[in-house]
């Protein structure tokens, strides 16, 4: 750190700035979901011929990826307690615990979505379908999108150890994770729970 | 330093069992279902909101860096803008349907009566 051009006040002036904007980017990205769930939920009566919602989810498989994603949301807070006390050997091992956590969940989640469509359930079936494929892919997407960052992330903290960049990086990753985390709670309720009511 | 870990990885520690607690208590709320329809869609609703809270705190420490200000105003209005468009999708909908059918108001409001016991 001592090393680095930039003075200690600027660091932490810059860490703020950027916090701040990826904070705005995740309560914008809220609202792209609450748009979603609002549409979910006007939509859900409408199965048409196909089936309901009671009829198709399978509630063990859903609290297992649940407890998964929260897993994972813990050791990544872990992780990066862990860089801060520098114990980077353990952080590692959060960071490795998050990705498969995250891969693990992932794997369940196109599971689930393989079967429905196999038996022809899928986001042309009905209004109701069409709904539930776009709201709970688009939290997919930004969990594998996630995934990603994570893996270029470590790839970079290898290359280059822990810079300010980095560091500021994994935090920012964190807080994205952590989000994704409460946007599936909500998932899990109207969603999942919400559905076999 | 030690302390220092030990201390914030309780806190990890405590947000993660909590959210467990409150997971669990919604799935077999729901799996095990014993009272009404309604009742049980406000207690998950509830529990929900309240694992909201316990991960705010707990996980993405909200309020509590050095200037919490600006990221606090970003998620209020984040939150208003966030039930304008869910209340209000969700209530505009419900009435649209209604406006859908192909009655007189006259028999509108009479069917609701029927079937709702109550008009607009």
């Amino acid at each position: 750190m001592s090393l680095h051009t930039k003075s200690q006040e600027e660091l932490v002036e810059r860490n703020y700035k950027t916090t701040v904007g990826f904070w705005i980017y995740l309560m914008t990205d809220s609202i792209l979901f609450a748009s979603l769930f609002a549409m979910y939920v006007v939509l859900r009566p409408g199965v048409a011929a196909g089936p309901s919602s009671a009829e198709i989810f399978q509630m063990p498989m859903v609290l297992a990826e649940t407890i998964i994603l929260l897993v994972s949301s813990l050791t990544c807070g872990l992780a990066l307690l862990a860089f801060r006390y520098k114990r980077p050997r353990q952080a590692m091992g959060f960071l490795l615990a998050t990705f498969i956590a995250g891969l693990g969940f992932l794997a369940i989640e196109l599971t689930e979505f393989g079967t429905l469509i196999s038996e022809g359930h899928s986001w042309t079936q009905s209004a109701f379908l069409s709904g539930f494929f776009t709201l709970v892919a688009t939290h997919g997407i930004h969990i594998a999108v996630g995934l990603l960052w994570l893996v270029v992330l470590v790839i970079m903290y290898k290359k280059r150890g822990m810079t300010p960049k980095i560091a500021r990086q994994f935090g920012l990753f964190g807080l994205f994770w952590h989000f994704l985390d409460l946007i599936w709670i909500f998932i899990f309720t109207v969603v999942y729970l919400g559905g076999v009511i | 330093m030690n302390r220092g870990y030990k201390k914030e990885a309780t806190r990890y520690g405590i947000g993660f069992v909590l959210s467990l607690i409150l997971t669990f208590t919604a799935y077999f709320l729901v799996t095990g279902a014993s009272f009404s329809g309604v009742g049980i869609m406000i207690a998950i609703g509830a529990l929900a909101l309240v694992q909201l809270i316990v991960q705010l705190l707990f996980f993405l420490h909200l309020a509590e860096e050095a200037r919490p200000r600006l990221r606090l105003a970003a998620f209020g209005f984040m939150f208003l803008v966030l039930t304008i468009v869910v209340v209000g999708s969700i209530w505009i909908m419900y009435h649209l349907n209604y406006n859908m059918m192909d009655m007189t108001p006259d028999q509108k409001t009479q069917y609701m009566m029927e079937e709702k016991g109550s008009g607009f």
